[in-house]
């Protein structure tokens, strides 16, 4: 199939079309408000200013983004194979496992930067590992990933229910959670780098995971654009037969595209479990694995565009527990619904605004649209 | 007789569960045959249930209710053609999309409009669909065997209930004897050779979608104004994907998905009853084990160890005519 | 004077910045078979996709009967009876031959009475026509040629008077072609007009009335069969005198290189698509596969290289064998000196959505000299990339452009580098020049045989005959998975041609 869209320049392409999209989703969204019977224009200055108006306000936007850098990654490295990962939310879900079994074994004897560590190796290892089933089954059964990784999920949290109901419940507790880490198991707070630009910070659970996170993002740059395993991964993504012809191995590569992807979809339940909450509870992951996909659509599955994208959401977040607090007619929901219209405009329909745009760039300067591209076709 | 009696209340609070189920798993069947993958039957349903109990509600008449349930509910299903049809977007990535913005409007304006979290205000008679029973059924409720699953099993069900079960002879009537039905296999198997005979592959998939809609709505009116008595924030609680597995599971036939359904139903209603008893020979089975069987068969399934499932050929690929 | 039942009056039709259609001026006679002809890409296909209103003119007029007709869709064709025999069939594979023909021509709401009338309706056209099909048998069942007679009846079901064939031939074994034609003019016989569209020009001269020819998406000339040779229709579509010989000596073939012994290759239904081939490629000589598309070609070369596992057969590459039964591997090839110029360039060759210089190591990415460690040592690969695009003549010479955005001819070109320039053994090329601008077909052309000339040993498919002929110093003809003669490069086209319909083969195989 040839591209159906000719091409734009760069700077429309990354910059002008996405934010077209996300202008869009917050007009529907605002007209949710004017719904319920709120000013949409004062929810957007509140929603702002309780993201980045306050030192506290950054933290918590930051600590948020933080874990979805960490999904949107795992979304984007699998679709750089052509694999819709829709599995993160479980991933990161059981990735929150191997956290408990570390910590809670090693809380009481070794210091943080020792079980931070092993902590990392063991999220990553058992988010891996999740992902390795369906990539398995895609790889040598054929069984469609999107399926499966949906399945995954609810497996994924069968399993966990059962666990933090039973197993991993200490005696006597009501609470569907582990009990709480001490403090060896507990994550040094970044709130302090804020501070130094002056902004005064009461309690954030902003926490190295951010920096890990940031890591993260310039790893997956490295492998996606500058190592050969990216190479291959993108080559199977855009042409299985290319692939095939290039010696490329299709199980091998499906299972290491995945196996990553659900790596960093563990490592994401470093974030709240280890700099946060400090126990594992149920149903901690709450959906930040769906928030990838958009954080990995907005960032068009670029490290530094899902980086945006992930503080695009986390002010969100932020933003929208102020504004649920400032405005009682808007409860949190405003955010799954705002959420919902981006992955809807950035995503499902990227392509409503192009055409315009493209017949807009064509009339003003007929040269930036690749007017000599694709000869010989046809017919 | 106790061990009878048992049998015959799980398998009726069977058919009560795999009602939403089966009216789900319909409405993704019509639009996965017409090539659309619908991963949002979740979300529909869940407007499908708050529009239905917040009308029903406010107008005191079930009947509006429903009516109300299955016209959000195809709204919803439209802004998945629009994006996944119109403008050839992922239709996974929609499905996605309306899922998260079901999940919130309901509760978003739920919470404006009735302020009780969420929640609508619990349904009165007269705005509910009552159980219907049938002519005797009180009578024979004595009779050995045959009484019992006369008067429980087969009477005393809501009108929602026998609609469902009908849909399944009529969806399979629909798709094998119409032209409709045809048609819309066949747009789901190879879109190019419809548009080639003269049909509008667009319109098609509407179509499709218009009945997805309406199935998704009354799965969702189901829900709130018969399994409960109005609207609970996230109430479907992940109903449509499992319709979806039992979808995969009926290899997209809908006599095949009536069983998948009762089976997916059957488990639910077995775990809810032996919640804590042990089994002969097993032992206790955790509740979460045959919570989560029904996804673990569908994989087993889909990994090709029992029977093939192969979807429909076009299934989520957006038409675009060819160069 | 015969009317005319198709008028084309200043067609014109874009995609994007490609010009397509220009200008197009075309009438159709009732009752003939009317012949176009043009190169890949000359716009054919998209002429009569907008007739058949798969497609919108940008401007222009179309007259059916000698009444300005408004065709916005397919239907609208339908209604003035236009039928249309697709390139890719227009079936629904697990459907019925009785559901594809009623598809969209439903007489009501319910199907009964559509089946009903469908079924005597196909056995009046059978017995009219000899179009014969078991009516309930799925399409997916049937072999090729039987489905395209369902693509024929579906047209003649809605009423055709107009039918339109659009490379009919392509997918079908002479035998079959030829069936195909005396249904055609049968069709002519009993007042329907045959539009035929083809690159082929002996079908043209077999067949047609009136012969149109297009170029570059224009219409260059119109003439009557009888009064045009095949020499002036193959100018009229090229443009100029076609090279039919590159300038180059007797082949020096030296020892065997690859060496194909009773190879046996299914397809993925099953089908024997190689059947017990053997053959052997010298160093220093240019071996031709000549066939009609589909007849194992395709499969051969992709059991040598690799990419597709045969059933039963050893394969010798430099006198070791390759594991083409088992778990032979393009990338393992490669390092032992077997370089792969693929049919289907756009998706096997390259990934279009890459950046030229990625292509340039698609296969060789995991050589020494383009990795540091795990990493892509991007300036190796940079430097490697500019140096083949000054060697080769690839334009525009810009690494960093969009693959997709090269033309066929330099598409090929960044191929051929990349395989030709890791110095190999052996060079297995399918289609060398397909899709491809004539300027480079001489340049490609004039590589393969320089690469011959340093001792390499070639192995070459194609459909083109000229290029074959032209191209090879042993000519290997394949017919049904067989290897059913072998010729030399003086052999004469219809001594060929012969051979590939499978008319020799008792001869040959003795």
């Amino acid at each position: 199939m040839s591209t159906p869209y000719a091409k734009l320049p760069a700077w429309a392409d990354y910059g002008l079309i996405p934010l077209i999209n996300l202008s869009v989703a917050f007009i529907v969204a605002g007209l949710v408000v004017v719904l319920v019977g709120e000013n949409p224009f004062r929810a957007a200055v509140i929603l702002v200013e309780g993201a980045f108006g306050k030192g506290t306000g950054i933290a918590f936007t930051l600590f948020y983004a933080t874990t979805f850098i960490f999904t949107g990654l795992s979304v984007a490295v699998a679709a750089h194979c052509s694999l819709f990962n829709i599995g993160t939310e479980g991933q990161a879900y059981i990735g929150g496992l191997g956290i408990a079994l570390v910590c809670l074994s090693f809380d009481a004897t070794l210091p943080w930067w020792l079980i931070f560590p092993m902590a990392i190796v063991a999220a990553a290892a058992f988010g891996a590992l999740w992902g390795l089933i369906p990539a398995y089954l895609q790889a040598k059964r054929g069984s469609h990933i999107v399926i499966t990784t949906i399945m995954f999920n609810f497996i994924a949290a069968s399993v966990m229910v059962y666990l933090l109901v039973g197993p991993l419940k200490p005696a006597g507790s009501q609470a569907p959670q582990t009990r709480n880490f001490l403090s060896g198991a507990e994550l040094p707070k970044l709130n302090w780098v804020i501070e130094l630009f002056g902004a005064k910070i009461r309690s954030a659970p902003l926490n190295v995971c951010f920096l890990l996170a940031l890591v993260m993002a310039f790893l997956v740059w490295l492998l996606i654009w500058r190592t050969r395993l990216g190479y291959e991964m993108r080559t199977y993504g855009h042409s299985p037969k290319a692939a095939r012809y290039a010696g490329i191995s299709e199980t091998r590569i499906i299972i290491t595209a995945m196996m990553i992807s659900g790596a960093l979809a563990g490592m994401m339940a470093l974030n709240p479990v280890m700099g946060d909450q400090h126990n594992v509870a149920i149903d901690f992951v709450s959906g930040a694995g769906y928030v990838g996909i958009a954080v990995a659509l907005m960032g068009r599955l670029h490290p530094v565009g899902i980086v945006l994208a992930a503080i695009l959401f986390g002010m969100l977040y932020q933003g929208g527990a102020e504004l649920a607090f400032e405005m009682p007619a808007i409860s949190r929901d405003m955010i799954v619904i705002i959420q919902g219209l981006v992955i809807l405009f950035a995503g499902a329909l990227e392509h409503m605004f192009r055409p315009y745009i493209q017949a807009l760039f064509a009339s003003v300067s007929p040269k930036t649209v690749g007017m000599e591209a694709v000869k010989g076709k046809g017919a | 007789m106790d061990l009878f009696n048992a049998i015959i209340q799980v398998l009726d609070s069977t058919i009560r569960l795999s009602v939403p189920l089966l009216l789900a798993c319909l409405a993704g069947l019509y639009s996965e045959r017409a090539g659309i993958f619908d991963i949002g039957l979740e979300g529909k349903m869940l407007v499908g249930a708050f529009a239905g109990a917040a009308a029903a509600a406010v107008f005191h008449s079930a009947l509006i209710g429903l009516g109300m349930a299955i016209l959000i509910s195809v709204a919803f299903a439209m802004v998945h053609g629009f994006a996944s049809i119109t403008h050839r977007g992922n239709q996974i990535v929609s499905g996605v999309a309306i899922n998260f913005i079901a999940s919130g409007s309901t509760v978003l304006l739920g919470q404006a409009w009735f302020k009780q979290g969420g929640r609508t205000p619990a349904l009165q008679p007269g705005e509910r669909f009552e159980a219907i029973t049938w002519p005797g059924a009180d009578a024979v409720r004595d009779v050995p065997i045959l009484g019992p699953i006369y008067s429980e099993l087969i009477s005393g069900h809501s009108i929602l209930v026998y609609f469902a079960f009908a849909m399944v002879p009529f969806t399979w009537w629909v798709l094998f004897r119409t032209r409709f039905g045809l048609r819309m296999r066949a747009v789901g198997e190879n879109p190019a050779a419809v548009d080639t005979a003269g049909i509008s592959v667009t319109w098609l998939r509407y179509r499709a979608l218009i009945c997805t809609g309406v199935l998704t709505g009354v799965a969702g009116a189901y829900l709130s104004m018969v399994q409960n008595g109005g609207f609970v924030k996230d109430m479907t609680a992940g109903k449509g994907y499992i319709a979806l597995a039992a979808l995969i599971f009926a290899k997209w036939k809908p006599v095949n998905a009536m069983f998948a359904c009762l089976l997916f139903g059957f488990l639910d209603a077995a775990a809810i009853r032996l919640q804590g008893t042990p089994l002969p020979v097993i032992g206790k089975v955790p509740v979460q084990f045959m919570q989560a069987l029904p996804y673990i068969l569908t994989v087993i399934l889909l990994a090709g160890f029992i029977g093939k499932a192969i979807p429909p050929r076009a299934g989520g690929v957006p038409y675009v005519k060819e160069r | 004077m015969a009317q005319a039942a198709i008028e084309l009056i200043g067609i014109n039709k874009s995609f994007g910045a490609v010009r397509a259609n220009r200008d197009i001026n075309l009438e159709v006679t009732r009752g003939t078979i009317h012949g176009i002809v043009g190169e890949n890409g000359a716009g054919k296909s998209t002429l009569m996709s907008i007739l058949y209103g798969f497609y919108q003119a940008d401007s222009g007029e179309i007259r059916v009967g000698g009444k300005p007709a408004s065709i916005k869709t397919s239907n609208d064709a339908i209604a003035l009876g236009i039928g249309m025999v697709h390139q890719h069939f227009m079936l629904v594979d697990n459907f019925s031959v009785l559901e594809n023909i009623i598809l969209g021509a439903e007489s009501n709401a319910l199907l009964k009475s559509s089946i009903t009338k469908a079924r005597s309706e196909l056995d009046r056209l059978e017995r009219e026509y000899g179009l014969e099909v078991d009516p309930d048998a799925l399409i997916e069942e049937l072999p090729v040629g039987l489905q395209q007679r369902v693509e024929i009846l579906k047209a003649l079901y809605r009423g055709a008077e107009i039918l339109i064939l659009d490379e009919p031939t392509g997918v079908l074994t002479p035998a079959e072609a030829d069936h195909l034609f005396r249904i055609l003019k049968q069709l002519k016989e009993q007042g329907k007009t045959v539009v035929l569209i083809t690159h082929k020009l002996r079908e043209i001269m077999a067949i047609t009335d009136t012969v149109s020819v297009m170029r570059q998406g224009t219409m260059v000339a119109t003439r009557e069969t009888s009064k045009t040779t095949v020499e002036e229709l193959a100018e009229l579509m090229v443009g100029r005198r076609v090279l039919l010989r590159v300038e180059k000596g007797e082949a020096e073939a030296g020892a065997v290189k690859l060496s194909v012994r009773n190879l046996t290759v299914k397809d993925q239904r099953g089908v024997t698509m190689v059947d017990d081939v053997s053959l052997d490629v010298r160093a220093g000589e240019i071996v031709g596969i000549a066939g009609v598309a589909g007849n194992g070609q395709s499969e051969l070369l992709e059991a040598i290289s690799g990419i597709r596992r045969a059933v039963s057969g050893t394969v010798m590459l430099d006198g070791k064998p390759i594991d083409v039964t088992g778990v032979a591997d393009p990338g393992e090839l490669r390092d032992r000196g077997l370089a792969h110029v693929p049919e289907d360039r756009h998706h096997v060759g390259l990934v279009l959505a890459f950046e030229e210089h990625e292509n340039s190591i698609l296969g060789y990415h995991d050589k020494q000299r383009f990795l540091k460690g795990p990493f892509l040592n991007v300036d190796a690969i940079m430097a490697d990339a500019k140096d083949k695009i000054a060697k080769y003549d690839i334009r525009p010479g810009n690494p960093r452009l969009k693959t997709a955005n090269f033309s066929g001819g330099n598409q090929q070109k960044i191929v051929l580098a990349r395989e030709i320039e890791q110095d190999p053994g052996v060079l297995i090329v399918g289609q060398p020049t397909r899709g491809v601008d004539v300027g480079a077909i001489e340049f490609i052309h004039k590589r393969l045989i320089a690469m011959r000339d340093q001792g390499k040993a070639v192995l070459v498919v194609s459909v083109e005959l000229d290029e074959i002929r032209s191209l090879c110093d042993r000519i290997l003809v394949m017919f049904a998975g067989r290897i059913v003669g072998e010729r030399g490069p003086d052999a004469t086209e219809g001594e060929l041609g012969l051979l590939m319909a499978g008319v020799e083969q008792q001869e040959a195989a003795q």
